[in-house]
């Protein structure tokens, strides 16, 4: 792997540690957007603090979706669960299709203000991308292998676990990354119902009117989704060649 | 296992069960602020009425338990479906005390875990009759009036939601429309912009990579922010370029929303054009070079049909997105139902969120069998654009 491909996120992920370490350094690049008298660097709360929260409950709720989501996927899979398979497709369709927004404000009555509702609608958003990918890959696992282990003697639970899973794994990866990128997008909505993360940085900004707010709070979370992307691309990579070797 | 027995029956039966029979049916409140006292199902309805529906959601509950045919199934848990919505109304009239005209009457948690149980087994069955998508279309526009004729009928007019909304009817039409504008048109203009870019994108490869990264890029800005940041440019567009006002740009209201939704909007077009420009199957197009058609023909009458499903694919995702996305506009005062979403998380009045939020999933939903039902259409088999 070349240098060069490395190079930008690299470049990018100095830039991140360096402004969540000394925001202020940045005071520059941020003051041509403010006016005179306004704060060009967020100063209601601890950057790195919120950038820490928000990375939690979208790493919290994408690992909550993953169990579930390849546990429902391996059970509508089995002959003893495939009966579930539309019923399994129609919920996690159905939770796909409630807006954001909706999600958060109608969670909010049963869980109240804070991080419960955001979390809720982070964990919907995720199932989906998750469920489809294991269970395409597992659906598309090619018969002559597991036909084969079968003739080997191969109970189904050691076919799963030596054979289904490994050759799956780099598409539900690959469904683990939609979902995390789908996620910290989403995230930022929690702050309108009082969620701990980026989305504070832009609501304040969007309310004192500062753009350098708005700004800062979107450079973080889309810096974020592109490293995390990227991260996991890398994983993908690597299991796909891992599993033709 | 009992053979008689369905599986997924069995959960559905459970759901329904615990939610008629543990959860309170409606919630009474002194006022709309007020967090309220829970009413079971069975103390909801007066003179036995509770109880003859609590009966009868236990004998769906058996229903769904047991093989029958899976039409009898899907009609018997409709007719629940409507028979709980009319309960709820009838429940709300006999839970409000006369001559309390602050006390609100809202659903409670076990008429919504009927409701989503029943729409589930509902869904369910469609999905396994495998109904022909003109028959969902039709039973789309069927459920759609039947649900707009419960709620101009007034049965449900004194539950807290219904309320809300005859106070503020005029706004909520007025943002209704603007929504359906917003995500409506938003995407329509993505459209135009879109569809040539993507065919341009299928022809140079190398703006293929730049554009698909960039528009990738955008995604990842995330929406609120997004809004927010085209305060600044709009704002300046209608200062410095004469006309642009007058059209109703401006730095803050809708038409930031609508630019942010129509960039949004761009990378599933564009994304979906080159896919499906690129699934156009190469002796399609040797067969019309060969008959001596132009590019432009080429694309026009081969291409263009070829690439039709997957451009209604986009559709539908453009169109749910935007549906969902411009509740977020009302964050930067571009209207639309988010205003009362936020407006109502605002004072804590959870009757003004759920006028502002059950009409945004309604739409949605709308949308998703639509489009799936058209999507469905297009990639039958001996449809006039399956033709390879």
């Amino acid at each position: 792997m070349s240098l060069s491909r490395f190079a930008p996120r690299i470049v990018l992920l100095i830039l991140l540690a360096g402004f969540l370490a000394s925001p202020e350094s940045f005071d520059f690049a941020f003051r041509p957007l403010v006016q005179a008298n306004a704060p060009a660097i967020y100063n209601q709360g601890d950057l790195a603090a919120l950038t820490l929260q928000h990375v939690r409950m979208v790493f919290i709720a994408t690992l909550l979706a993953t169990i579930i989501a390849v546990a429902l996927a391996v059970v509508v899979t089995r002959p003893f669960g495939a009966e579930f398979l539309p019923l399994a497709r129609t919920i996690v369709n159905i939770g796909q299709t409630f807006p954001p927004v909706a999600v958060l404000a109608l969670a909010v009555p049963a869980m109240g203000f804070g991080n419960g509702p955001t979390l809720v609608a982070l964990f919907l958003y995720a199932l989906l991308p998750i469920f489809e990918n294991t269970m395409t890959a597992l659906t598309t696992v090619p018969h002559n292998i597991t036909d084969a282990a079968k003739g080997n003697g191969m109970t189904p639970f050691q076919i799963f676990r030596q054979i289904e899973l490994p050759l799956s794994l780099p598409m539900i990866v690959g469904g683990i990354k939609i979902s995390t990128v789908i996620g910290f997008g989403t995230a930022t909505i929690g702050s309108t119902v009082a969620a701990k993360t980026l989305g504070e940085v832009i609501i304040a900004g969007l309310q004192s009117n500062n753009l350098a707010f708005i700004l800062q709070g979107a450079l973080l979370v889309a810096a974020l989704a592109i490293l995390v992307f990227d991260f996991l691309s890398m994983v993908e990579r690597s299991l796909t060649k891992w599993k033709a070797a | 296992m009992l053979r008689g027995l369905e599986k997924t029956g069995v959960l559905m039966a459970a759901l329904i069960v615990t939610s008629t029979f543990a959860l309170p049916f409606i919630v009474v409140k002194p006022n709309r602020i007020l967090q309220g006292q829970g009413v079971s199902l069975i103390d909801a309805l007066p003179s036995g009425g509770g109880i003859a529906l609590a009966g009868a959601m236990v004998f769906v509950a058996l229903c769904l338990l047991f093989r029958l045919p899976l039409s009898t199934r899907l009609v018997i848990s409709s007719a629940a479906l409507l028979i709980v919505i009319l309960a709820l109304g009838a429940a709300a009239n006999a839970g409000l005390p006369p001559g309390n005209s602050y006390a609100r009457v809202s659903p409670g948690s076990g008429f919504w875990l009927l409701l989503f149980s029943l729409s589930l087994a509902f869904c369910d069955m469609i999905a396994k009759l495998r109904l022909s998508p003109a028959f969902r279309l039709v039973l789309l526009v069927v459920a759609t009036a039947v649900i707009s004729g419960i709620f101009a009928s007034g049965v449900l007019a004194d539950i807290s939601v219904m309320k809300e909304y005859v106070n503020r009817s005029d706004a909520f039409w007025a943002e209704m429309s603007r929504h359906a504008m917003l995500a409506l048109g938003s995407m329509l203009v993505a459209f135009l912009i879109g569809l040539p870019l993507g065919v341009i994108c299928h022809r140079i490869s190398w703006l293929r990579a730049a554009a698909l990264n960039t528009l990738n890029i955008l995604q990842t800005i995330p929406s609120i922010a997004l809004f927010g940041l085209l305060i600044l440019p709009l704002g300046w567009v209608a200062t410095h370029i004469p006309g642009a006002a007058a059209i109703g740009i401006s730095g803050i209201g809708t038409a930031p929303a609508f630019v942010a939704l129509v960039l949004y909007s761009l990378l599933p077009v564009v994304a979906n054009t080159v896919g499906g420009l690129e699934n156009v199957p190469r002796e399609a197009n040797d067969a019309a070079r060969g008959a001596g058609m132009t590019d432009l023909q080429r694309l026009v009458s081969i291409e263009f049909p070829l690439t039709f499903p997957s451009l209604l694919a986009a559709i539908r995702i453009v169109l749910i997105q935007n549906i969902g996305m411009a509740t977020i506009a009302a964050l930067i005062g571009g209207g639309g139902m988010g205003v009362f979403v936020f407006q109502g998380l605002g004072q804590s009045a959870m009757d003004l969120v759920l006028l502002g939020a059950l009409p945004t999933v309604a739409m949605s939903f709308i949308a998703a069998i639509l489009l799936d039902a058209l999507v469905d259409f297009s990639e039958a088999p001996g449809s006039e654009v399956h033709s390879t």
